[in-house]
């Protein structure tokens, strides 16, 4: 079996291939989280300058928000902190039950 | 974030070799950190290269706070491990589904009918018996130990390997009847009561499984509870 590297190697694998696409690409990271998040420290979210995107930072509750931040970043190169309070209204928009908060760190891959 | 740097945080894991990436969240600044050296354009200074060694030892990402502003610092692990004793018919499944876990599985089996590419395809398999290939596979606390064999020529050996390891999780497949059996020629070796504790067995959680995939759901489960076992213990009380 070829070695396995986790989520991280996927989003490796994937954001390594948008790029030898002439892609832009930017990663979205899990830095710290408050309560009960649905992703750990350390969770991925990778997007490509079409919104097209692997893995996840929350589950689902905001990776809306963080691939618009994405792709802002892949235009302007600038790395963004994002805070996000995952308040049970917001889940039940989405139809999901998270509650805690999270901060992404959002950045353009080079 | 370079490209390359990342590339080199995954491989340098998945080799064995923990990385640390630490970022600075505001510059953007980044460096590989690892144990002798670190490479990248953020310049450490001494205190957040010794916070980088102390998350890696710790095995925790971690975010700390310095004159320049909060810096990310993500450990990069190797992967957890499973070694599988046995290549019988439970250890199809569960090969495979630990893998979807994200352990990196090796199964063993010296019968080499049993551990057959045919049968365990993409699969990492080693011939040799359990004692050889643990002395070179060398389990961690990193690493879960199954045996499956009933075979107390093929089990014991493992699992005397396992309790002299860190193995996180040690489970043995059997009836109680057998396990008890087990744990007396065990005995006779040296191991005490606090060497069973370590065995699960019979092996899984409870689930009523019947067909060697629910089988393998519940060995999983088991690992993955020993695995997170502070984490779902912080759920009860809250």
């Amino acid at each position: 079996m070829a070695t396995n590297t986790g989520d991280n190697g996927d989003i490796l694998a994937q954001a390594t291939q948008w790029r030898g696409q002439g892609k832009g690409v930017a990663l979205a990271t899990v830095v710290s989280t408050w309560g009960s998040s649905p992703r750990p420290v350390g969770a991925k979210l990778a997007v490509d300058d079409t919104g097209a995107f692997i893995g996840s930072v929350s589950g689902g509750c905001v990776e809306g928000a963080v691939i618009e931040e994405g792709l802002a970043a892949i235009k302007d190169g600038k790395p963004q902190l994002l805070d996000f309070g995952v308040t049970n209204e917001q889940a039940w928009d989405v139809g999901l039950a998270c509650g805690g908060k999270i901060q992404v760190f959002v950045e353009r891959v080079e | 974030m370079k490209l390359e740097l990342f590339k080199r945080a995954v491989e340098s894991a998945a080799a064995g070799r923990p990385a640390a990436l630490v970022t600075n969240l505001i510059s953007g600044l980044q460096s590989l950190v690892q144990e002798s050296d670190f490479e990248g354009n953020l310049n450490p200074d001494e205190s957040l290269i010794g916070a980088a060694r102390q998350a890696l030892a710790d095995d925790r990402s971690a975010l700390v706070e310095t004159s320049a502003g909060k810096v990310f610092i993500e450990v990069f692990n190797p992967p957890l491990r499973l070694m599988v004793v046995g290549a019988v018919h439970i250890a199809q499944p569960l090969a495979r589904m630990a893998a979807l876990t994200g352990y990196a599985v090796t199964v063993i089996d010296p019968r080499s009918a049993f551990a057959s590419t045919e049968r365990f395809p993409g699969v990492e398999l080693s011939a040799e018996w359990p004692d050889e290939a643990m002395a070179r596979l060398k389990p961690n606390r990193r690493t879960a130990v199954v045996t499956l064999t009933h075979d107390p020529k093929v089990d014991d050996p493992a699992l005397i390997a396992a309790l002299r390891s860190h193995a996180f999780y040690i489970g043995a497949l059997g009836s109680k009847k057998t396990h008890t059996a087990r744990l007396k020629r065990l005995a006779e070796e040296g191991f005490k009561d606090t060497d069973f504790a370590r065995i699960h067995g019979p092996v899984g959680v409870d689930i009523g499984a019947i067909s060697p995939a629910e089988i393998a759901v519940s060995i999983l489960a088991q690992i993955t509870a020993t695995l997170r076992a502070d984490r779902s213990k912080s759920r009860q009380a809250a």
